[in-house]
């Protein structure tokens, strides 16, 4: 571990006397190149075989006016030996690009926790703009903390010299002497990050070179150089996982590659319409690289026309599909109310970021649920699934084309900017292991005449494409008759077909199981939670239980219909808790499912649950 | 025209019935859309539409229950968004005929922006905006087609809004195709052919008279005493000759508008009258711009000029960025830097004896795997 000399030891996360995991936070301007270093950063610590789990945290201006404090971004890196489920509560080194970023983030850094600081970038202009009185590297204001501190930019600057970049290029390089530096502190090979650098400036190579020498420095100047503070290099044992083989991935390109999984297990080719916007727009970038499989992307003019040309290609045949966020998934509410009612296969995703209106276009949070199960005009059943994290986002993605062809109905699969950023390492799953559900579209005149909204066993309606001889029939958002699907305002005939599409939603529900993700099936407090709190639920259950409080752990994913098993099993429970990035949306559907007293547990600030925030909950519950 | 326009769609025959659905029709009793459906019906048998591969759609409005009027697939979307729902359809099948039906306000107001785009990119359908300068099916109000000072619920007033231009909108839009006509015109299936005809997208305007809530509103060129004043009908390579061929529309040079001539005894050559052109865009965007009542309305196929359509276009790069790769789910998703993790001391005890710093063993137990 990275210990001063003397005495000092960076205590790391992880609740035993080993140290299982180290926390580790790159900050600086939103152009000194942060996410990259993470990214690159985690993808070394994957390769070292650690388990790992990431937190990206920038800000949404592209390029925010340099130095401030609201143009900080920053990458989190949760690494080690244990199961990894968080981005980790607090860092234990923070590498801080300039006097904003070190502002922004040393209040997180744990007590007695390692700053490394860029002095080259501590001017009297760069102090102002991030409203330091003083140079806290030299008042003394940091002693709780180990400091690092030197002049990285002129560092970067002398490494680069050889290859004539100008002055601002050059600077450009810091991020990878910072990496070389964090590389070796963890006794991580360059390699893979050289071959990026590569492969990424093929056909500007002075620049790749730049970059690798600075990368080259950085880790130089651990190895020789007489640092203020002697740091050792520190060595995380890799994590104890199944067999088999690794990648990392992140949220967007889980979906995307279950998406296309689920597209090619329906036996069908998939119509992706998006529209950009942040955090989803990931998901566009990825599908419209993988034509291969069957995959037509169309940029569309607008959110609306983005979901209504899925659903046009739905209605010829393809699987549709759309995604957005929030403000989206809000703009294309009425055309998901046309897909419930010409009941025609749609899957949605929804990124959640932090609302209302725009918000918090970069941050994370869960406040989406309403709009989800019930923001549609009209009695507008839809099924709702929500994936806990990045890996969990490709089953989740499949289980969504399965619902919408076998149900043919719209399915809106939630995720967040948590999880669509976040990296995390992924057992490469054996596709062979899925089993398909090839459509079968109705090409024929059945027995009885043609009638375009006859049930099946699971009240879905067939699937006509057009160009089927013989099979000619017209749908619309106008309310349907009972089979034959003319338009048809009758009394009887609405009370009917809105029976017909809630049961048919309902009917999701039927076989679908609730398990415990960890403790038992009945028991004091159970802590309920969905999407992408999985993580700190996770931890702080383990740690509750491990100071012998009885306290299970219940993630759900199908968040409407909900299981059927789960009212009787959430009857188990004295108390039940309920974490949420949001005011309590799930809790509401609890209670009014089930009558039970839920307890909200509610964080919107746009950054993910503390494990401790979480674990306090919980003793105070069972105090 | 050039050879683009020569397509070899495969015919089918079928007779007016055909087309027609068991549905009854419920638009208000003399309604112009009627004519436009026969119309619609009329056409189809003539330029051989197969029934199983015509898609109709529709956003919302009066003219957007067509679909259910005509016996072949049909889709009545939500208001406005009838070419978001059509670029779907055909990008999913390139082989469905589509048509797009919509009004003055599905298509210029709620759904301008799709009609823009749909033009630009240059979808092979064919769009009929029905016109009627009136929101019909919420009884009444000025749309955006209506007159400067049409008066109605909404504005008792009369309405102070500028009217859109359908045809000038869409020109501008960047459509390879415009026609206009009116509802009971029999030169209507014509159009409608050369609209099908033409591959990319097509637009046609065509006025129809809403009797309850915008009455003769273009009366002053359909009725037929005032067609020959009132109507320039055009025709590729025919000179550009209304009232019976006493007048003509030539070129003012000067001024670089158009102009209304007097012909003499037929001689429209020495009185300057122009020659139709169908690809000339200039001309076009003028015939548009010609002020009713100076001008008469320009009718038929305005401009046909075709240029390389849209899901043309994705399905060729598709086939290009798709070739010589193989969908292989297995690899796609074994695709990036993988690392295999194989049998090892991974028990927690082994883990806790071992100090955090020494490494070798760990190293070794994790197996580097780098992708080729």
């Amino acid at each position: 571990m990275a210990t001063a000399a003397s005495k000092t030891t960076v205590p790391l996360a992880g609740d035993d006397a080993v140290p299982e995991a180290v926390v580790v936070r790159f900050a600086g301007d939103s152009g000194d190149g942060m996410q990259l270093t993470g990214g690159q950063f985690t993808l070394s610590t994957a390769l070292a075989g650690n388990d790992l789990a990431t937190f990206p945290d920038f800000p949404a201006e592209i390029r925010a006016p340099q130095g401030t404090l609201f143009g900080v971004s920053a990458f989190q890196i949760n690494f080690g030996s244990s199961d990894i489920t968080t981005a980790g509560d607090a860092p234990d080194i923070l590498i801080a690009m300039n006097p904003a970023a070190l502002k922004t983030n040393v209040g997180d850094l744990k007590p007695g926790g390692l700053i490394i600081a860029d002095t080259g970038e501590f001017s009297d202009r760069n102090l102002v703009k991030a409203k330091y009185e003083k140079n806290p590297l030299e008042d003394g204001s940091l002693a709780r903390w180990q400091l690092l501190a030197f002049d990285i930019s002129a560092l970067t600057l002398e490494s680069v010299k050889p290859f004539g970049l100008g002055n601002k290029e050059a600077l450009r390089c810091k991020n990878m002497w910072t990496l070389g530096l964090a590389l070796w502190l963890f006794d991580r090979s360059r390699e893979p990050i050289v071959d990026w650098l590569k492969a990424k400036f093929a056909k500007a190579p002075e620049i790749a070179d730049a970059n690798i020498a600075a990368l080259n420095a950085g880790h130089a100047y651990g190895e020789t150089a007489e640092l203020a503070v002697p740091v050792k290099q520190l060595h995380v044992a890799p994590a104890s996982v199944l067999e088999g083989l690794y990648r990392t991935v992140t949220g967007a390109e889980a979906i995307s590659l279950g998406l296309v999984a689920g597209a090619q297990l329906a036996d069908l080719p998939m119509f992706f319409g998006g529209y950009p916007i942040t955090p989803a727009s990931a998901i566009l970038h990825h599908l419209s690289r993988l034509k291969e499989y069957g995959v037509t992307t169309f940029q569309a003019e607008d959110e609306i026309a983005a979901i209504a040309s899925a659903i046009g290609a739905s209605y010829a045949g393809s699987l549709g599909v759309t995604s957005s966020s929030g403000p989206g998934i809000a703009l294309k509410g009425e055309a998901m109310g046309l897909a419930i009612m010409t009941e025609l296969p749609l899957v949605i995703v929804n990124s959640q970021r932090g609302g209302p209106s725009t918000g918090l276009p970069t941050k994370t949070e869960q406040s989406d649920l309403y709009q989800a199960v019930y923001g549609r005009n009209g009695d507008a059943p839809m099924p709702v699934i929500a994936a806990r994290s990045p890996a969990d986002a490709f089953d989740c993605a499949i289980e969504a084309c399965r619902i919408a062809v076998q149900y043919m109905t719209p399915v809106m699969l939630l995720t967040d900017g948590y999880i669509a950023n976040a990296a995390e390492p992924w057992r490469v799953p054996d596709m062979a292991s899925y089993d398909p559900f090839a459509v079968q579209f109705l090409d024929h005149v059945p027995e009885g005449g043609l009638k375009p909204y006859a049930r099946d066993e699971k009240l879905a309606r067939p699937w006509i494409k057009p160009g089927t001889p013989d099979l000619m029939h017209r749908i619309g958002g106008i309310e349907k008759e009972v089979n034959t699907g003319h338009i048809n305002y009758s009394p009887a005939n609405h009370q009917a077909m809105t029976e017909l599409r809630r049961d048919k939603v309902l009917g999701i529900a039927k076989g679908l199981r609730q398990d415990v993700s960890m403790g038992n099936e009945t028991g004091k407090l159970a802590v309920v939670g969905w999407g992408s709190t999985f993580g700190p639920i996770h931890q702080a259950v383990r740690r509750a239980r491990r100071k012998g409080h009885d306290v299970s752990h219940i993630h759900i994913r199908h968040i409407w219909p909900l299981p059927e098993n789960l009212g009787e099993l959430l009857a188990g429970y004295d108390q039940i808790l309920v974490p949420e990035m949001n005011t309590g949306q799930f809790k509401t559907v609890l209670r009014d499912q089930y009558l039970v007293d839920a307890k909200p547990l509610n964080k919107i600030s746009g950054q993910p649950f503390r494990i401790a925030e979480i674990e306090a909950a919980i003793e105070g519950m069972l105090a | 025209m050039n050879d683009m326009t020569t397509l070899t769609k495969p015919r089918v025959e079928t007779v007016l019935k055909d087309w027609e659905t068991d549905q009854e029709v419920r638009w208000c009793p003399g309604c112009g859309d009627y004519a436009i459906l026969k119309a619609v019906q009329r056409t189809l048998p003539q330029i051989g539409a197969d029934p199983k591969n015509a898609v109709f759609v529709s956003g919302i409005g009066c003219s957007s229950r067509f679909p259910y009027y005509v016996e072949s697939y049909g889709f009545h979307t939500i208001h406005g968004r009838a070419p978001a729902v059509a670029t779907g359809v055909k990008l999913a099948n390139p082989e469905l005929d589509v048509w797009i039906v919509t009004g003055d306000g599905d298509g210029l107001s709620i759904g301008g922006n799709h009609t823009m785009h749909i033009l630009r990119r240059n979808l092979d359908c064919q769009i009929l905006l029905f016109n009627n300068e009136i929101y019909g099916l919420t009884k009444g109000q000025y749309s955006p087609t209506s007159r400067e000072g049409t008066r109605t619920p909404s504005s008792p007033g009369g309405s102070v809004d500028h009217p859109a231009k359908p045809c000038a909108f869409a020109l501008g839009s960047g459509a390879r195709f415009i026609a206009r006509a009116y509802d009971v015109s029999r030169q209507l299936p014509a159009v409608l052919a050369a609209a099908y005809n033409h591959k990319g997208a097509a637009f046609v305007e065509i006025f129809q008279n809403c009797i309850v809530y915008n009455k003769d509103v273009f009366a002053d060129f359909t009725e037929k005493k005032n067609a020959d004043e009132g109507q320039l009908w055009l025709e590729q390579g025919k000179p550009m000759l209304f009232s019976k061929g006493t007048k003509g529309i030539a070129l003012d040079r000067e001024a670089l508008t158009l102009k209304v001539v007097e012909v003499v005894d037929g001689d429209w050559q020495s009185a300057g009258v122009i020659v139709h052109d169908v690809t000339n865009r200039s001309v076009a965007h003028m015939l548009v711009e010609m002020p009713f009542g100076l001008f008469p309305m320009a009718l038929g196929v305005i401009y046909d000029a075709p240029a390389p359509s849209f899901e043309q276009a994705v399905v060729e790069q598709n086939a290009k960025l798709a070739a010589g790769k193989t969908a292989d789910l297995q690899k796609l998703v074994s695709q990036g830097q993988t690392w295999t993790v194989s049998a090892g001391p991974a028990t927690d005890a082994a883990r806790r004896n071992t100090a955090v710093r020494d490494i070798p063993a760990w190293i070794a137990w994790a197996r580097l795997i780098r992708p080729s």
